[in-house]
């Protein structure tokens, strides 16, 4: 239904404003990558634009740190709606390596609404790709949580119901 | 002037096209690409080396019970640095070649978990006391490591979706 939402309410170009909450560039330089003639996102429509008050889609890189969480909150306000939010990064998307520090929140998604992540240390061009190409409705997720168990009696592992906090 | 432009026009001509048509056609990465880390359930000895070596703490470690110690792997934060499949003693553990693990469901999507079972002595159950700190570690019903999602309690409110 979400997705449907989505390609109702962009039919047309996705303007992106590019934000860096604590990254280390790997993930920055990763986006600017795909927005070369190599991989060339802007046959989708994809823009970069240089104030979040143009943009449609917001992409965060890295994790956020208690420095910027004023200003994230702020610059998600000057965003208008309909807007998306794209988590870049494993920092983005859990934190990263740096998911207990104590000057770190946590990923995006403790400060904003996420709608899509794209994990990846720094996500491959064709990664950011795929999840562009996932918000557009262009391709399939092909993740899937795993759960499985061992049994003494079994040489198979079977799967299982299992709740992780 | 203008047949300076021109020249360029031409050189810029000449690459023809480059742009990859990737979302429509598969592109493979390189061979030693480190994608997604995947388990063989059944391989596992539940040894705990990959959680030790883990520098995101992405693999912990729970003992349920006595015979079950489960292992689970939030790969949202995982930096794919490969070190768990090195030091997988059965070799349980491999980096494929996925890369495309965006999603829109959240973390729970690079969640992965696996309960081993673990044999324990059949009279007592817990015979002996180990006598290194590493081999109490590795003494099912010793260790369990606390599964966070986020980083420490979050003093802010997260912004609601209008």
């Amino acid at each position: 239904m979400f997705k449907e939402l989505c390609q109702k309410a962009f039919p047309k170009s996705l303007w992106v404003y590019h934000t860096n909450t604590g990254a280390c560039n790997g993930c920055d330089i990763e986006v600017i990558d795909v927005l070369t003639p190599y991989y060339d996102a802007e046959r989708f429509g994809i823009k970069l634009v240089g104030s979040p008050r143009h943009a449609d889609v917001l992409l965060v890189c890295g994790p956020v740190t208690r420095q910027v969480v004023p200003a994230l909150k702020r610059l998600y306000d000057a965003v208008p709606d309909p807007k998306l939010v794209i988590a870049i990064g494993s920092c983005a998307v859990g934190g990263g390596i740096w998911f207990d520090s104590y000057n770190i929140v946590g990923g995006a998604d403790t400060i904003l609404p996420v709608d899509y992540y794209i994990p990846g240390c720094p996500p491959r061009p064709e990664a950011i790709l795929h999840g562009v190409a996932m918000a557009l409705g262009l391709v399939e997720k092909q993740v899937e949580p795993v759960h499985l168990k061992q049994l003494p009696d079994r040489p198979e592992s079977i799967p299982v119901e299992s709740e992780t906090p | 002037m203008i047949a300076s432009k021109l020249k360029e026009a031409i050189l810029c001509l000449r690459p023809g096209l480059v742009t990859l048509k990737y979302p429509f056609q598969p592109h493979p990465p390189e061979e030693d690409f480190r994608g997604y880390p995947e388990v063989d359930a059944d391989k596992c000895i539940g040894c705990g080396g990959c959680a030790a070596v883990c520098p995101a703490r992405a693999i912990m470690i729970q003992d349920i019970d006595q015979n079950t110690r489960r292992i689970v792997r939030l790969l949202e934060r995982c930096i794919f640095c490969g070190r768990c499949a090195d030091v997988c003693p059965e070799d349980a553990i491999t980096m494929t070649k996925q890369f495309e693990l965006s999603s829109d469901m959240g973390r729970e999507d690079m969640e992965s978990e696996c309960q081993v079972f673990m044999a324990t002595c059949q009279r007592c159950g817990r015979c002996y006391e180990p006598a290194t700190p590493l081999d109490r570690i590795m003494q099912p019903g010793f260790r369990h490591d606390e599964i966070k999602r986020g980083g420490q309690d979050s003093p802010y409110e997260p912004v609601k979706p209008a």
